[in-house]
């Protein structure tokens, strides 16, 4: 077992690290207070590639593995969260299942301008009455002639108004399941601009306030037939596998938070004086820091891990749930740790780590909550 | 090489638009220094085109020689004829040391004619004395004796050296502008002046300048700025910081300022050094009034002087500066300005 | 057209020094990076690259980690990686640096040799203009734009308080100043796709037309006589005094330090 990135890895993440600092963190804390949507660095990071790191050359993107994308990921939350799930939910959960489970035409059509960043992907499952429990849907599909007539909502949509591309989910029927009638869910691909696609009202939240959240709403909006993502029926499977996906993504958003919120508060520690003394001194503020460096570099390791299980796995589910559990809550732990060395400065929005504690709450409740990450975990053990 | 041929301490005399540059006469002031030392003479090479006239004033600056080098392909600096003419000459009369300014110019000739009279070049020294070589007696190895030490900045300014060419010659270094001292000039100095033309054949190095563009005065980015003079809240209003740049045009600085400063609508941002401003590292940075908070320390720390004005004499500014006064900003700043204003005016004289 | 970029590691002086708990610099604790000026040089051949179309080949001299550089500017865009290692070559100066370069340069061919102005572990400036002259080419130092007029170059040539717009015929050498553009990133897959190239590495044998005179350590004219590191920079003095006195402390010690 050998815990050493390649150079390949150390470059990749240098530049990532690089660009973060350079066009990412000057524009943090504006995003943040103005919940603007960070459109010029969305186009430059897609003029790079980061917008399509692990798809296929082929298809417009990077050709690089499942681990690149979650170093591009980390290094981007590290400054800002908002830009961290940007990438991640047009990664994991548009990118990813049109690769998976598109057809050459629809990745022709789709996959290859969201890789080369010139169109933005999201994904919608989520809705007012189905959070958690993903088959409460409501939004219908039904076919008519050579079209599917959508019909519902969708709500908490990352990447909300500003994708051009959209992964939606839909009953499309009910089948029976051990003598009970169950909802039929399948995917289905869709444009913005769709008649009868529509946006309801932006979310205003506590944390990755520059991410664009949504309501979507569809009203018989019609959409071509040959637009079902995978087969009929699939689509409850198709939308857990995105989500392990997903979780490395977000896994990977909650570590670059926690390690962000750690570098400000060595580096504050240091300069920071009390009693005539550095701060960090005192050995409480060196036993808190030991702690929280110790339990960064351990969602590191299982995050890095899930990212290269995705790569050699067919299933990984486990892993990123257990990534995505530890990290977020890390995350939580580290960035609130942080806000408390920082004193009264944390409290204050000028300070990075009061942003990165607001916005590292969310990793531990979307694409799957702490709760629903543990159920995942001991379902396994329990098989 | 024998090197007991090379003798005198020559001088490139930098001119532009037929008119001496400044760090001409601050290597002739140097020069006289070494060639003291060396029990030698002050020999300055100018070189360029319809500038015979100019020989008296590096006489009077300190040159007990000039050789001049006029030819119409000189008019403008282009580095091959310069540097045929300055290696012409170091080969013909085989100097010991060789200055050359470290400016846009002598930064370009330096490295070709050392290349072509196949000797090494020091860049950017800040010091020049002569010594021995090695500096200590080292057993097995030759001490040679007044060989030129020349000391210069490395690494941004972290780390120091001092540099030696003891088997080749000339010695050759190109000086900072601005470090080494002029000599008040001697009126009516003569210089014994000896015209050289090694003559001049355009080649495929000789490069063509199709035009020249003087670039007007703008204002100065304060990353640029050698001096800074930064104020703070302690200024106490817009209009006081009329004191501070006052102060900075004395010297040639810019005024910049701290974050809440800015943050009153006193200054625009750009001119904001800290954390969220920009990082500056001026020769000098005078902080008048500003306290010194980390954000602000973190963008000038790197300053090569930190003169510090500031009431509290606990202010956290005092940690970082060179030179801390503790007192009325109002008080001190207007007096130091034209304390500073009469010296320069003497020094000029 | 042919474009020879020379680049150099560095450590990152800039991105934060380290010192030793003595007060001296921690090199190892540094990290490495391109030197500026010499990316900028890269860039502007990555510009006339998508511009004119050409081929460009990074040439580095160092110690075999210097291959990162390589695979950097590869990731950027370049198109061939030259390493000029060998231990022979260690400890030199500009003017050994130089001859080494012309060396390795003599087996390859050039249009159009771009190196930064200066390196900023060094800051001598003087390894491009010495390359031109071992090479025998027109050097235009300090350029600010560069344009390809036929076989012509027509570059902006900084001065302090002017520029020149200068013309050569290629081969030329030019050296680039880090103001001249805004170096490109890597882009994630160029990365992987640089560490499939091959590299041509390069030693003493390979060099072309140069004596062992002129090499490394003992080929270089100008020696050490003695390196240190500045201490840190800490609290200075501090002086409570009357308006009038402070003044005359400020100007005493500002002429001191030469600032008048």
């Amino acid at each position: 077992m050998d815990f050493t990135l390649s150079k390949e890895h150390e470059m990749a993440r240098a530049l990532f690290r690089e660009f973060a600092e350079k066009e990412v963190k000057p524009l943090a804390q504006e995003v943040d207070e103005t919940e603007v949507f960070p459109r010029e660095t969305v186009e430059k990071m897609a003029k790079l590639g980061f917008l399509g790191i692990p798809v296929p050359k082929e298809y417009g993107g990077q050709g690089c593995d499942p681990l690149t994308y979650a170093m591009c990921v980390e290094e981007l939350s590290k400054v800002c969260g908002t830009t961290g799930v940007i990438v991640s939910a047009h990664t994991s959960l548009c990118c990813d299942p049109i690769m998976t489970y598109g057809t050459e035409e629809q990745k022709q059509k789709y996959l290859v301008p969201l890789a080369k960043g010139e169109k933005l992907g999201a994904f919608g499952l989520t809705e007012p009455g189905a959070g958690t429990d993903a088959q409460g849907q409501q939004t219908k599909a039904v076919l008519d002639g050579d079209e599917w007539v959508l019909n519902g909502s969708k709500c908490f949509i990352t990447n909300g108004k500003e994708a051009d591309v959209y992964v939606i989910f839909a009953i499309t029927g009910t089948v029976e399941k051990r003598g009970r009638l169950q909802k039929e869910i399948s995917a289905f691909i869709v444009e913005k601009g769709t008649p009868g696609f529509t946006f309801g009202t932006k979310e205003k939240k506590m944390g990755i306030r520059g991410s664009s959240t949504y309501e979507l709403i569809f009203t018989d909006c019609r959409i071509p037939k040959d637009n079902m993502l995978g087969q009929q029926g699939k689509g409850f499977n198709i939308a857990m596998h995105t989500l392990d996906g997903g979780r490395i993504g977000i896994a990977s958003q909650a570590l670059g938070l926690a390690e962000g919120a750690l570098e400000n508060t060595v580096a504050y520690v240091k300069e920071r004086k009390q009693f005539g003394r550095a701060i960090g001194a005192f050995q409480n503020t060196q036993f808190q820091l030991a702690d929280m460096a110790t339990k960064v570099e351990a969602a590191q390791l299982l995050v890095y891990k899930a990212a290269m299980a995705k790569a050699t796995q067919k299933v990984y589910s486990v892993e990123a749930a257990k990534a995505k559990l530890y990290a977020a809550e890390v995350a939580m732990e580290v960035t609130t740790k942080a806000v408390q060395l920082h004193g009264g400065y944390g409290y204050i929005r000028e300070y990075d780590v009061e942003r990165m504690m607001r916005d590292a709450k969310i990793t531990e409740i979307y694409e799957g909550t702490s709760e629903v990450q543990r159920m995942v975990i001991s379902g396994a053990l329990l098989k | 090489m024998n090197l007991e041929e090379y003798k005198g301490v020559y001088v490139f005399a930098q001119q532009v638009d037929n008119e001496i540059s400044s760090i001409a006469f601050e290597l002739l002031g140097k020069a006289k220094d070494l060639a003291k030392d060396l029990n030698t003479e002050v020999t300055a090479v100018l070189i360029g085109s319809g500038i015979k006239g100019l020989a008296d004033q590096l006489a009077e600056y300190g040159a007990d020689k000039v050789i001049v080098v006029d030819d119409p392909e000189l008019k403008e600096y282009r580095t091959e004829p310069y540097a045929h003419a300055l290696s012409s000459v170091i080969n013909k009369y085989k100097p010991e040391i060789m200055l050359v300014g470290a400016t846009a110019i002598g930064r370009d000739l330096g490295p070709r004619v050392s290349a072509r009279v196949a000797t090494g070049l020091t860049a950017d020294c800040t010091v020049l004395e002569i010594g021995d070589f090695p500096l200590q007696a080292t057993p097995g190895q030759e001490q040679l004796h007044n060989q030129l030490l020349m000391t210069r900045p490395a690494f941004g300014g972290n780390t120091i050296a001092t540099i030696a060419c003891p088997y080749n010659r000339p010695q050759m270094a190109t000086v900072r502008a601005g470090v080494m001292q002029k000599i008040t000039p001697i009126k009516g100095a003569k210089a014994n002046v000896e015209e050289f033309n090694p003559g001049f054949t355009p080649d495929n190095k000789y490069v063509e300048i199709l035009d020249i563009v003087k670039s007007v005065a703008e204002t100065v980015d304060i990353m640029d700025a050698k001096i800074l003079v930064s104020g703070g809240r302690g200024v106490g209003s817009p209009e006081n910081f009329k004191i501070l740049e006052d102060l900075a045009e004395v010297l040639g600085g810019t005024v910049s300022c701290s974050r809440a400063v800015v943050d009153s609508g006193w200054k625009p941002k750009d001119l904001q050094v800290g954390q969220t401003g920009k990082t500056v590292r001026p020769n000098v940075y005078f902080a008048i009034g500003i306290s010194g908070a980390i954000q602000h320390v973190a963008g000038m720390e790197e300053s090569d002087i930190i003169v510090a004005i500031n009431k509290d004499a606990d202010a956290p500014i005092f940690d970082v500066a060179d030179y801390g006064v503790v007192g009325d900003l109002n008080k001190i700043v207007p007096k130091l300005t034209e304390a500073l204003k009469a010296e320069i005016a003497a020094a000029k004289a | 057209m042919k474009i020879v970029v020379c680049v150099k590691q560095v450590p990152d002086t800039a991105g934060g020094v380290k010192f030793n708990p003595d007060g001296t610099l921690d090199r190892g604790a540094m990290l490495t990076i391109m030197n500026p000026d010499d990316k900028a040089g890269l860039e502007a051949a990555l510009r006339l690259k998508d511009q004119y179309g050409a081929e460009v080949t990074v040439v580095t001299m160092g110690l075999p980690k210097a291959e990162e550089v390589l695979r950097e500017a590869m990731a950027m865009g370049a198109d061939k990686g030259v390493l000029v290692t060998d231990r022979v070559l260690g400890g030199a100066d500009t003017w050994a640096t130089s001859t080494t370069l012309a060396g390795a340069i003599r087996n390859l061919e050039y249009d159009l040799i771009i190196t930064g102005r200066q390196a900023i572990d060094g800051d001598t400036a003087q390894v491009g203009p010495q390359i031109s002259e071992h090479l025998d080419i027109p050097v235009i130092s300090y350029a600010q734009d560069i344009k390809i007029e036929g076989d012509s170059v027509v570059v902006e040539r900084q001065y302090e308080d002017r520029y020149h717009v200068v013309k050569a015929k290629m081969p030329c050498l030019i050296t680039a100043l880090s103001e001249l553009n805004e170096p490109r990133y890597m882009t994630p897959g160029g990365i992987f796709d640089a560490y499939r190239q091959e590299i041509t590495v390069w030693g003493r044998a390979d060099l072309k037309d140069v004596d062992d005179a002129n090499l490394g350590l003992k080929g270089s004219p100008t020696k050490i006589a003695k390196a240190s590191d500045k201490v840190r920079k800490g609290a200075g003095e501090k002086v409570s005094l009357d308006p009038d006195e402070s003044v005359s402390y400020i100007v005493d010690k500002l002429k001191i330090k030469h600032v008048i």
